[in-house]
């Protein structure tokens, strides 16, 4: 059928409904976020994370992703390479084993370097702690100041309506990735290109909300304990600025004396001496009188300590508590349990306080942290409120 | 000016395989598609455009096009093993680039019609993979996305245990004693006075009778609880697999031929000064050595062109073309490398062997025989561990046992735990793999809920 000799055909065909290696590569970023869902409480503890400084990309290894297979184990292998000419025996080649043996032909076909961490940043991981934490028996109160209702489109995303397409910003990153590459231009537009108005959703009513961070900062709160309640104020934190507008946090740190901190000192200065957990809910209760009336705030103290109270100031601590829960929409009371020992505690007295707004948490370990966080901030039945 | 670039592409081709021709390659008909490398990187990852969907793909294909994007790696064209043969070229390449990719392309084409290795494999394949992914599409609707992602997960981790050699020499089964054989039906009648006892029960029967290499096979057919659709996607994955295999058993080979042949093709061609300098730099690039790897493209080229001019001194002739056609015909990379990479060779090429001593990794064979040897032992099954199903009925309990054949080199052991999940997935009852680490042969067992490890006996070192 062919004439003159030609046994070739040429074409060009329309490629761009060819999506299988988009539909597929999401498929596995969808099992990206699905592992580290997965492995929410230990990721969420990580030091490298609470200590960073919030804008890191880091990198978590995903296990469930790598694809398993019977296989040689790389590093006790023999090689092969080639030099430039005059290599001998005994000459170091590298020493890390990872950017060596990666480079070179061909997907994947090295057995023993395809280990596989995924990278996310700070936002994308709140993104998906927070996914379905709420502030719990959140109320409307009186708004403070008008709020501009509506839609508005003050962001540009990867994802959107087609309708909502950014055409500048499209070929403006169709022109970056190109020369990238090394060649300048707008053509090839790919879907990684694209860019998409989007718009803030905003709340569907106003509320005014007040966190009190309240964490025990004595002598008996070892760094392990601090620790851990500071990881719990980190994701709360930073739970609270993603998802509302409207919420103010108090810092409140005590041994027998309590007094307001600033977030930085909150989260970093150490402290030491005895413990009156009862100075701080009266602080509590005194900038609730003086800046945050019920009537207006939704009213939301977290207090953390390892329970070690000097035994004389319990009874004063209940009484206490009971006022704030009068005034509050939930009280959290989070006690960190010291693996090594273990005495009397504020939890036992606490026992004995039997309302549905006062939530009691215990945690031992590190990865306890995201389930505290998960009774704290999940709306239950809605406590009736009055 | 699309059509303007079309109409002097064609007119390259033309001209290549004319000259291909002279040169006496013998190829399937071509038939070249210019396209995005976003789709050529499809390919890439999936190895055809037509394969069924997979997130590991989808994982491949990101690492190819984030590669690309950042210019670290670069697929210049990519070619299908059928008839007629299939060949990418990437939309945006230059006319040199493309004309040396059309020459590369041409020799890789007939390896792939006249190498032995490739004889059994099914020059549709193109069109059999669409089917295989409609079917699978069609198992998804069926039996839910999931189920079928989470069995192809484990199909996937075991795709390379076939057994290739399967179709040439079938396992030899025991046949009964041709003399212990009745002549009429009612011979046994006469014997029935000498047997006042009844014999005991026959020594059980091992099964399989011989170490069975396709695992995939064994499993598809024996496997305790497994569905129709579940034995289909197995037979699917298989297949594809078996398609692929001849390209890995002669990689070496096949870039070498095809590389060895673009140059010389492209010299051929009457080339600008200009065209001359960029082929020389594309090619310089193809060539490039790796001090961490070997690269196909160059060792294979180097040996093609070793051989050719090794005959043609020995011979005082042209016999040198004639032989490597035939190199090209009958060899894979094991045979060729061992057959063909001589003492001057590796000198030249300076290859060694390396590996880790302590934190870093040192060269620490530098013999030609060594080096070859050792080239040799990363080739063979195509670098994928050799295990066998020893004993389907292990304990008399069907559970499965399976042995690595070891070979002084080690498995991965996090690796292998979880790979034994995958394997009791598709047998239904605890699976054990005997291996050896470090000198001391271990049987490591998943019994559907943990991995757990047995010495069986410390070997001497």
């Amino acid at each position: 059928m062919d004439t003159g000799g030609k046994n070739f055909l040429i074409s060009r065909e329309d490629w761009s409904l060819h999506r299988k290696g988009y539909l597929d590569q999401q498929r596995h970023q969808e099992k990206v976020k699905e592992a580290i869902r997965n492995n929410l409480p230990d990721i969420i503890s990580e030091e490298s994370i609470i200590m960073s400084d919030g804008n890191k990309v880091i990198k978590i290894p995903i296990r469930s992703l790598e694809e398993y297979r019977f296989r040689y184990n790389f590093r006790k292998q023999q090689h092969a390479g080639q030099g430039d000419g005059k290599s001998k025996v005994g000459d170091v080649l590298g020493s890390d084993p990872k950017s060596g043996a990666d480079k070179g032909s061909g997907a994947g076909d090295k057995p023993g370097i395809d280990y596989y961490e995924a990278e996310i940043t700070l936002d994308e991981l709140a993104e998906i702690v927070f996914e379905e934490f709420t502030l719990p028996n959140l109320e409307e109160k009186k708004k403070r100041e008008l709020e501009d209702k509506g839609y508005r489109f003050n962001d540009i995303r990867k994802k959107g309506l087609m309708s909502n397409i950014d055409r500048k910003r499209t070929l403006l990153e169709n022109l970056k990735r190109n020369a990238i590459r090394g060649r300048p231009g707008i053509y090839n537009i790919t879907p990684e290109d694209l860019r998409f108005k989007t718009w803030e959703v905003t709340p569907r009513y106003e509320s005014n909300a007040v966190v009190l961070a309240m964490m025990d900062t004595s002598g008996s709160m070892g760094t392990y304990e601090k620790y851990m309640a500071r990881s719990f104020f980190f994701w709360m934190v930073r739970f609270l600025r993603t998802k509302y507008k409207q919420v103010e946090i108090v810092f409140l740190a005590h041994h027998t004396q309590a007094k307001e901190v600033t977030e930085e000192e909150f989260f970093t200065k150490g402290e030491s001496g005895g413990t009156k957990c009862s100075s701080v809910y009266e602080l509590a209760l005194n900038i609730i009188h003086d800046r945050y009336p019920p009537q207006d705030y939704n009213l939301y103290p977290f207090h953390f300590s390892d329970g070690d109270n000097l035994p004389s100031d319990n009874e004063r601590c209940i009484t206490l508590v009971r006022k704030l829960l009068t005034l509050c929409n939930l009280f959290g009371y989070c006690e960190i349990v010291n693996p090594y020992y273990r005495s009397s505690t504020l939890m036992s007295v606490y026992k004995r306080i039997e309302d549905p707004k006062f939530v009691k948490v215990t945690v031992k370990e590190k990865s306890d942290v995201y389930t505290a966080l998960r009774i704290f901030f999940s709306d239950k039945e809605k406590v009736a409120g009055h | 000016m699309a059509d303007q670039q079309i109409k002097l592409l064609e007119k390259a081709i033309k001209e290549i395989q004319d000259q291909a021709e002279k040169f006496g390659l013998d190829f399937f008909p071509m038939r070249f598609e210019l396209c995005p490398a976003d789709i050529l990187y499809t390919f890439g990852a999936y190895g055809m455009p037509t394969r069924f969907s997979h997130w590991s793909f989808g994982k491949a294909f990101y690492r190819l096009k984030t590669q690309y994007d950042y210019n670290l790696s670069r697929i210049y064209e990519l070619i299908i093993n059928s008839d007629p043969c299939y060949a990418f070229l990437l939309d945006g390449n230059s006319l040199l680039q493309n004309k040396l990719v059309i020459a590369h392309v041409f020799a890789h084409s007939d390896f792939f019609k006249n190498n032995v290795h490739f004889a059994h494999t099914n020059r549709q394949m193109v069109e059999t993979m669409a089917v295989h992914a409609q079917r699978i599409r069609e198992y998804e609707f069926k039996y839910g996305r999931n189920e079928v992602e989470i069995f192809l997960d484990a199909v996937l981790a075991l795709q390379e245990h076939i057994n290739p050699y399967r179709l040439i020499k079938e396992p030899e089964r025991q046949k009964p004693a041709e003399e212990n054989k009745p002549e009429t039906p009612y011979d046994d009648l006469w014997s029935l006075e000498d047997k006042d006892e009844p014999k005991l029960p026959v020594k059980e029967k091992k099964f399989p009778a011989e170490p069975e290499k396709d695992l995939l096979q064994f499993l598809m057919q024996h496997g305790h609880y497994l569905e129709d659709w579940q034995r289909d996607i197995i037979a699917m994955v298989r297949e594809e697999v078996l398609y692929f295999w001849p390209q890995l058993e002669t990689k070496i080979m096949n870039e070498g031929w095809a590389t060895y042949w673009h140059v010389r093709i492209i010299r051929a061609l009457d080339l600008s000064e200009e065209e001359a300098v960029e082929f020389a730099k594309m090619h310089s690039q193809v060539v490039q050595p790796s001090r961490m790897s070997l690269n196909p493209y160059l060792l294979g080229m180097k040996i093609f062109e070793s051989i050719e001019k090794r005959w043609d001194q020995e011979n005082k002739g042209e016999s040198g073309r004639e032989k490597i056609f035939e190199v090209r015909e009958l060899e894979n990379d094991i045979s060729f490398i061992r057959n063909y990479l001589t003492e001057e060779l590796v000198e030249e090429l300076d290859l060694y062997l390396y590996q880790k001593v302590g934190h870093e990794w040192k060269i620490v064979e530098k013999d030609w025989i060594k080096v070859r040897e050792g080239i040799v032992n990363k080739l063979v099954n195509c670098g994928y561990p050799y295990i066998v199903v020893e004993d389907g009925d292990y304990l008399g309990k069907g559970e499965l046992y399976l042995r690595h054949c070891y070979e002084d080199r080690e498995l991965d052991v996090p690796y292998l735990e979880k790979t034994l999940p995958y394997v009791y997935l598709l047998w239904g009852k605890p699976v054990h793999l005997e291996t050896v680490i470090e000198g001391t042969t271990i049987l490591f067992t998943y019994d559907g809920r943990k991995n757990s490890r047995q010495i069986l006996r410390k070997d001497k070192k």
